[in-house]
C-alpha cells in the first residue's frame, strides 16, 4: 500500500479512507482539490498536469513525515494526479486521519499548502483561446534565493 | 555527463525534456547561467534546481552522472 503516489488514472477517494483507517482513529479528514472551470474570470478549458514523478512521491513522503512530527498519532495519504483533467475531477486527494478532529483538520490543510510550495508538479490551464502553464500560485515563494519555504508561515 | 531534466514551459521552449551536458563540477548558479546564455531559458533564473531528486543551493556543486532536474514554480494541488 502506497501512502503518497502520482497516479495517472482517477482518483478513488474510498480508497485513500481506507488507507489512513485504525481503530485509535476518532476522526478522518479528506480534502478533495478539482479542477476549476474559472480563474480569475476566464474560462478553463481542461488542465494538464505534469510532474517529476519520483521526487514528487518522495516530496509527498516527506510532507508526511512533517505531519507527524507535528501531530504525533495522525497518518496521511496523498494522491496527485497527471494528465489531461476535466473540470470537476479531482487533482488531489489527501486524507488524515487521528484520535481526534482538530489534528485532522488542521494536518489536512497543511499537507495541501506544502504540496504547493515543494512538491515538483505543474498545471496548465487551456482555455479557448490560448494556454498557459501556472507558476507559484502562493506568489509569496522565492525561488531566487534558496529553497523553497520549508515551514508554513 | 550532467543529465538536465526539463519540466513544463521550459520542455515546451525546447521542445526536449531531458540535455546531456558533458560537464563536471559546476555550480547550480553556474549551470543556470550556461542554460540561459547557450539555450535561451531566460526564466531558469526564477526556478529551483534538484540533484539527484533533491533541492540544491545555487553553490553546490554538480557532477558528472548527477541528475539535474530545473524545476519551475510549482503548481501542484
Amino acid at each position: 500500500m502506497k501512502l503518497f503516489e502520482i497516479v495517472t488514472e482517477p482518483i478513488n477517494t474510498n480508497e485513500l479512507i481506507q488507507k489512513v483507517e485504525k481503530r485509535e482513529a476518532g476522526a478522518i479528514t479528506t480534502f478533495i482539490g478539482t479542477v476549476r472551470e474559472f480563474t480569475n474570470g476566464k474560462r478553463t478549458v481542461y488542465l494538464e498536469y505534469q510532474a517529476y514523478v519520483p521526487m514528487a512521491e518522495k516530496m509527498l513522503a516527506q510532507i508526511g513525515e512533517e505531519i507527524t512530527s507535528k501531530w504525533e498519532n495522525a497518518i496521511v495519504a496523498i494522491t496527485h494526479r497527471i494528465g489531461s483533467l476535466d473540470i470537476g475531477e479531482a487533482a488531489v486527494v489527501i486524507a488524515v486521519s487521528s484520535p481526534h478532529r482538530k489534528a485532522a483538520y488542521e494536518a489536512n490543510e497543511y499537507a495541501i499548502e506544502r504540496i504547493k510550495q515543494i512538491v515538483p508538479i505543474w498545471k496548465k490551464e487551456i482555455w479557448e483561446d490560448g494556454q498557459e502553464w501556472i507558476g507559484d500560485q502562493l506568489e509569496k515563494t522565492s525561488y531566487q534565493n534558496g529553497l523553497p519555504k520549508m515551514e508554513k508561515e | 555527463m550532467i543529465t538536465v531534466l526539463l519540466f513544463a514551459q521550459l520542455q515546451e521552449q525546447l521542445q526536449k525534456d531531458k540535455l546531456p551536458l558533458e560537464m563536471d563540477r559546476i555550480s547550480v548558479r553556474e549551470l543556470k547561467e550556461y542554460l540561459k546564455e547557450e539555450f535561451g531559458l531566460v526564466r531558469v533564473t526564477e526556478a529551483m534546481v534538484a540533484i539527484n531528486e533533491a533541492y540544491a543551493l545555487e553553490d553546490d556543486e554538480i557532477k558528472s552522472g548527477d541528475i539535474v532536474a530545473i524545476i519551475p514554480p510549482v503548481s501542484g494541488g
